[in-house]
C-alpha cells in the first residue's frame, strides 16, 4: 500500500554538454513605492537584483529562502506573470530559442506551452465554479488545442498519471469536492497537460500534510523523468529542497548568495547565512542537539538598498571589507559550487566572529 | 486571587504531579448529516513543567482537544463523557462563568495565525492592557500595569517601548512574540501553544522555540504545542502524543517514540519527514487520505490505510496500551512494528 519516493539521480547534472534550458543572466525586478503628491516613485524595491543561474534539461533547480528574498518573484517572473525590469532570460527548446524576458502577448501565449507553473495553494489557485475536466483542459482550449473529445482523453489520461482514480469519477467534479492533496494533484495535471519542459512550482507541498506532501513529491520527480521536464522549485524547506533539487540556489534580499548542488550545499555551506538558515531547520530527532544559530532578526526589504553586502546588517563575520566593497559576486569555491562572500577563506581558516 | 509581578518568577512545581488529565474524552460534532467523531476515547496526561506535544494530519482532532479543554467548542459540539481535570478539578462542570474565569487565569492559549489578530487600530500595549482590566480590574495601578506588561515584553525579548507603537510596525515574528506576552500576562500554568510558529521563516521559528522554552524553564509552565510538523515538536517537547483521526493512537516519552515508534501510522509518519541530517534515506509514503469521520472505519481506525493490517484490526479496537515506561500503543501487531523496515523495502 505505500510507495517509496524513488531516488534522486545523484550526478548534480546530467547532460552538461548541452546549452542549458533556462539562462538567466543579471535578472532585475523593481518595484517601484510611490509617495508624494504627484505619486512619483522616489523608492524602488528591489526584489531581484542582477541575479544569473542556469538550469539544464531534466533538472530540478531549489530556490530557497526566507519570505521576501524575491523567490518568488523569480519564479513569476520566469513564466511571464510578471515583466522584470532588467536583464535577459534564454530560453532554448529544441528549434525554440529566444529571450522570453522581452516577449510580449502572442509570443508569451507560445511560450507558455512550453513553461508552466504550480501554484503553493490549492484551495485559491482553481476556480471554484468550474469542473476538474474545465480546470485541467484550459490551457488546451487557449491554445487552441485539441477537440473537445481529444481534450476529454488528454484530460482522462493526465488524472490518471496524477493517481486520481478512475479518473472518470473526477472528471466533472468541482475543486470544492476534493482534499487538498487531491486539488494539488489536479495542479499538477493541469500543468502538465501541454506538456511543457519547463515547470515553475512555488511551494507546492507546504499546503500539504506530511504523508500527502511525501506522495505529491514523489509525483512531480517521477513525472519529471518521465517527461523530462525541468523545475525550478521554490521553497522555504531545506529538507524539503533536499529531496526535490538536484542543486539548490540560496537567495537573500533579491540576491543569489550560494548555489551548488544540493548534498554539497546541505554538507559544506560556505556563506555565513547559509550556515545559519540550515542551522535553524529543526530536526525531527530529539537525540540531536543543532548548533545555535548565529544570526539574529529578521529580514527586511530591499528599498533602494546600500550597494555593500546585502546581508553585512545580519552577518555575524561583517568587516572592513564588506562594507567598503558592492555586494561581493558569486565566486567558483568548489567544483560547481559558488559563494558570494568576501570572508569564505577567512572564516574557513577560522576567523571569530565580528559581533 | 492575586496577580503581581512576582507571578512571573518561578512557581514550584513537582514533576510527578500532574497539572492536566484528559481522561477519556469523547467529543462529537452534530452536523446535518449526522455526528462526527472528532476526539474518541483520548486520554493523556500533563504533568507540571512539562511540554507535551500532539501531532496528526488536519482533520485528526488535535485542535479539538485544545479547543475541548479550553471549552471554546463552537455550538454544534457535544460532550459524551470523559472528564477533563486542571489540578484535579473537572473543568466540564464549571459554570461558563467560572470556566471564563481560568481561561487566561490558569490555561492561555497561543492560536495558529494568532499574530494577524492584533487589533491594527489600538497600540499594542493597550491591547494587553484590556487583558489585564478584565480579569483583574482594579487590582493593578496604572503604572503597575505598565510595568507589568515591560517585564512581560522583555521576558518574550520585545524592546518595552514597542509596547506604545501598532500592529503593523511590527514584523510577523514579533507579533507573534507579543502574542505570547499576552498569553503569558495572567502567569497562567498552562499554555497550549497550536501551530504557533507555522507562518514564520525558520530563523524566526527558532528564535520563537527557544524563547517559549526558556520562559517554560524560568517560570516553571506546562505546555502543549499541537503542530503538525513533527521536527519542531522533536525539539521542544517531553512527551508526545500522535493522533489519527479522532484517536491517540500512541504517546510516550518524545526521545522514545522517536526512537522506537510502536503505532504503524507513527512509524510511517515519521518515516516520511524529511530531514537535512543524516542519509538521505527514501521517504516512505502513505497512501489514501485520512478517513470521514462521520462514518469511521470500523475496528482500528487506520486499517484501511495500514500495510500491515490484518483480519482482526478490521473487527476489534485497539485499546492503548502501556508497553513499559509510560509508552502506549494502540495496534494489535505493535510487536512487529520494527520488522516494518523490511517490508517497507519490499
Amino acid at each position: 500500500m505505500t510507495t517509496a519516493l524513488p531516488a534522486m539521480p545523484t550526478a548534480p547534472r546530467a547532460n552538461r554538454a548541452d546549452a542549458p534550458l533556462v539562462e538567466v543572466r543579471d535578472l532585475e525586478m523593481r518595484f517601484p513605492i510611490s509617495r508624494g503628491m504627484f505619486r512619483t516613485a522616489t523608492e524602488f524595491v528591489h526584489a531581484v537584483d542582477g541575479i544569473s543561474f542556469e538550469i539544464a534539461r531534466g533538472e530540478s533547480l531549489g530556490l530557497v529562502g526566507e519570505s521576501g528574498c524575491g523567490k518568488t518573484t523569480t519564479g513569476r517572473i520566469l513564466v511571464k506573470l510578471q515583466e522584470p525590469t532588467g536583464g535577459n532570460i534564454m530560453f532554448r527548446d529544441g528549434d525554440y530559442e529566444r529571450d522570453v524576458a522581452t516577449i510580449k502577448g502572442s509570443q508569451v501565449k507560445e511560450y507558455r506551452r512550453r513553461a508552466q507553473m504550480i501554484f503553493q495553494d490549492p484551495y485559491e489557485s482553481m476556480n471554484p465554479r468550474r469542473t476538474i475536466f474545465d480546470t485541467v483542459s484550459e490551457p488546451m482550449a487557449v491554445q487552441k488545442v485539441g477537440t473537445v473529445p481529444e481534450r476529454e482523453n488528454r484530460v482522462l489520461e493526465l488524472l490518471r498519471m496524477v493517481g486520481l482514480s478512475p479518473p472518470e469519477n473526477f472528471l466533472f467534479r468541482y475543486p470544492h469536492e476534493l482534499s487538498g492533496g487531491q486539488r494539488q494533484r489536479v495542479a499538477v495535471a493541469r500543468a502538465l497537460v501541454m506538456n511543457p519542459s519547463f515547470v515553475v512550482a512555488d511551494e507546492p507541498t507546504s499546503m500539504l500534510d506530511v504523508s500527502i506532501r511525501i506522495s505529491i513529491m514523489a509525483l512531480m520527480t517521477a513525472l519529471a523523468r518521465e517527461f523530462g521536464v525541468s523545475y525550478l522549485y521554490i521553497t522555504h524547506d531545506l529538507a524539503v529542497a533536499r529531496y526535490m533539487c538536484d542543486r539548490i540556489a540560496v537567495m537573500y534580499l533579491g540576491k543569489i548568495v550560494e548555489i551548488g548542488p544540493t548534498e554539497e550545499i546541505l554538507a559544506n555551506p560556505k556563506h555565513p547565512y547559509t550556515k545559519a538558515l540550515l542551522s535553524a531547520v529543526p530536526l525531527p530527532d530529539p537525540s540531536i542537539r543543532r548548533t545555535p544559530v548565529a544570526i539574529k532578526g529578521g529580514i527586511s526589504k530591499a528599498i533602494n538598498p546600500p550597494p555593500e553586502c546585502r546581508f553585512i546588517q545580519r552577518c555575524p563575520y561583517a568587516a572592513e571589507v564588506c562594507r567598503d566593497n558592492p555586494h561581493p559576486p558569486l565566486e567558483m569555491r568548489g567544483e560547481d559550487h559558488f559563494v558570494a562572500c568576501y570572508r569564505v577563506d577567512a572564516i574557513e581558516a577560522g576567523a571569530p566572529p565580528t559581533s | 486571587m492575586t496577580l503581581s509581578l512576582e507571578s512571573l518568577k518561578r512557581r514550584h512545581i513537582d514533576p510527578t504531579k500532574p497539572l492536566l488529565e484528559f481522561d477519556r474524552v469523547v467529543m462529537h460534532y452534530r452536523i446535518k448529516a449526522g455526528e462526527v467523531s472528532a476526539v474518541e476515547d483520548v486520554s493523556f496526561t500533563v504533568h507540571q513543567g512539562e511540554a507535551v506535544g500532539l501531532v496528526g494530519e488536519s482533520g485528526c482532532g488535535k485542535t479539538s482537544v485544545a479547543l475541548s479543554l479550553l471549552r471554546l467548542l463552537p455550538a454544534n459540539a457535544a460532550y459524551l463523557s470523559g472528564e477533563i481535570r486542571l489540578n484535579g478539578e473537572d473543568l466540564l462542570y464549571l459554570s461558563p462563568e467560572e470556566m471564563r474565569q481560568r481561561r487566561w487565569n490558569d490555561i492561555a492559549m497561543v492560536f495558529q495565525g494568532a499574530m494577524n489578530s492584533w487589533n491594527p487600530v489600538y497600540r499594542v500595549g493597550d491591547q494587553i492592557r484590556e487583558t489585564l482590566d478584565t480579569h483583574h480590574r482594579g487590582l493593578m495601578t496604572y503604572a503597575q500595569q505598565r510595568e507589568h506588561m515591560e517585564k512581560l515584553f522583555s521576558a518574550v525579548g520585545l524592546p518595552p517601548a514597542m509596547l506604545d507603537r501598532y500592529p503593523h510596525e511590527y514584523s510577523g515574528g514579533m507579533r507573534q512574540r507579543a502574542v505570547i506576552a499576552m498569553a503569558l500576562a495572567l502567569g497562567p500554568e498552562l499554555i497550549i501553544a497550536d501551530e504557533p510558529t507555522t507562518a514564520l521563516d525558520v530563523i524566526v521559528q527558532d528564535q520563537i522555540l527557544k524563547e517559549l522554552k526558556r520562559i517554560q524553564a524560568e517560570m516553571g509552565m506546562s505546555i502543549i504545542y499541537i503542530s503538525h510538523d513533527i521536527a519542531v515538536i522533536a525539539e521542544v517537547t517531553d512527551s508526545l502524543g500522535v493522533m489519527y483521526a479522532g484517536k491517540m493512537v500512541e504517546f510516550g516519552p518524545t526521545s522514545e517514540v522517536f526512537a522506537r515508534p510502536r503505532h504503524p501510522y507513527a512509524y510511517l509518519l515519521l518515516r516520511s519527514t524529511p530531514s537535512i541530517t543524516g542519509p538521505r534515506r527514501q521517504l516512505a509514503a502513505l497512501e489514501g487520505e485520512p478517513p470521514d469521520l462521520l462514518h469511521p472505519p470500523t475496528g482500528c481506525r487506520f486499517h484501511p490505510r495500514c500495510p500491515f493490517a490484518k483480519e482482526q484490526c478490521v473487527t476489534h479496537e485497539p485499546p492503548l496500551e502501556d508497553i513499559g515506561g509510560g509508552h502506549k500503543v494502540a495496534c494489535w501487531y505493535h510487536e512487529e512494528v520494527p520488522e516494518l523496515e523490511g517490508a517497507l523495502q519490499r
